[in-house]
């Protein structure tokens, strides 16, 4: 799996590629906690267009992400979720709490 | 009922075989000509099972074993066996509840996946002992072949 982290003024923009499972979980989880630990931090995009498959290992990274920035006030997008990657956020319900867009320019035209 | 065909596998408790089980199981099934929207599902369930068994059973401890069954009923069922030889579930009713999780970063979905992929689930724990997860899914005949 590879994990790409852009910073654009106060959005972190990470890209995954690969699974998202048991054993990227906690890579990913720590990359992105050491970067939005900064305050400065306000959004965060997850962009899954190259992500084909997760599990709730995966899932659990998602969540805990959300829930750190909820508590700073910060807000969180999903980007590019297949279908089969997409069935399993809904299963979860995070889709009810993080907003999902086709693309990073979906996001930017708001 | 009798067995077409079956693959039984053991391995590491090791995070990197996650994938490797999930695929081969993934794999196997394919001979049942399912769609791939069955495949994916199978491939979550496996990865929910095998993890569990390194997360929960082994805490982590990468020199256990794993072990997983594979079968192909006449029926077009599809059976799947995932044992480890951990410490085992004390309240199997408990831990089947949905978002139900000892670990407090993790979900607590991953039986939840395997209840709702799969036709049947059966959980056999004793603590101290280990965990044997039953699951099984039943295909319906292939139309084009039917017909064929
Ligand atoms: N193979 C296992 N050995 C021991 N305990 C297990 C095993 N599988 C599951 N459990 C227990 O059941 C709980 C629920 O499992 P699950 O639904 O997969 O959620 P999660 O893995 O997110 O905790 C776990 O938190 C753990 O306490
Ligand atoms: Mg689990």
């Amino acid at each position: 799996m590879e994990i790409d982290l852009k910073l654009i003024r106060n959005t972190l923009v990470v890209k995954i590629q690969g699974e998202l499972d048991l054993l990227v979980a906690e890579k990913l989880r720590r990359e992105i906690d050491s970067k939005i630990q900064s305050q400065q931090i306000k959004n965060l995009v997850l962009n899954l267009e190259k992500v084909s498959f997760i599990d709730s290992s995966g899932l659990g990274v998602i969540i805990g992400r959300y829930k750190r920035m909820n508590a700073k006030n910060g807000h969180m997008y999903i980007v590019g979720a297949s279908p089969a990657v997409e069935k399993i956020l809904f299963f979860s319900g995070i889709n009810k709490l993080v907003p999902l867009y086709r693309s990073e320019q979906d996001i930017i035209n708001i | 009922m009798n067995v077409k065909n079956y693959v039984r596998f053991e391995f590491k408790s090791l995070a990197e075989n996650v994938s490797f089980a999930r695929s081969c199981v993934a794999a196997f099934a394919s001979q049942l000509d399912c769609t791939l929207e069955d495949i994916e599902e199978i491939k979550v369930v496996v990865s929910e099972a095998v993890s569990n068994s390194i997360i929960h059973a082994y805490e982590n401890r990468c020199n256990e074993k794993i072990m997983v069954m594979v079968s192909i009923m006449d029926d077009r069922s599809l059976e799947i066996v995932v044992e480890d030889h951990g410490k085992g579930i004390e309240d199997i009713e408990k831990a089947l509840e949905p978002a139900f999780s000892s670990d407090s970063s993790r979900t607590g979905l991953g039986f939840t996946f395997m209840k709702s992929f799969m036709d049947e689930m059966e959980v056999f724990s004793q603590p101290g002992e280990g965990t044997t997860v039953r699951l099984k899914r039943r295909f319906k005949e292939n139309e084009q072949k039917a017909y064929a």
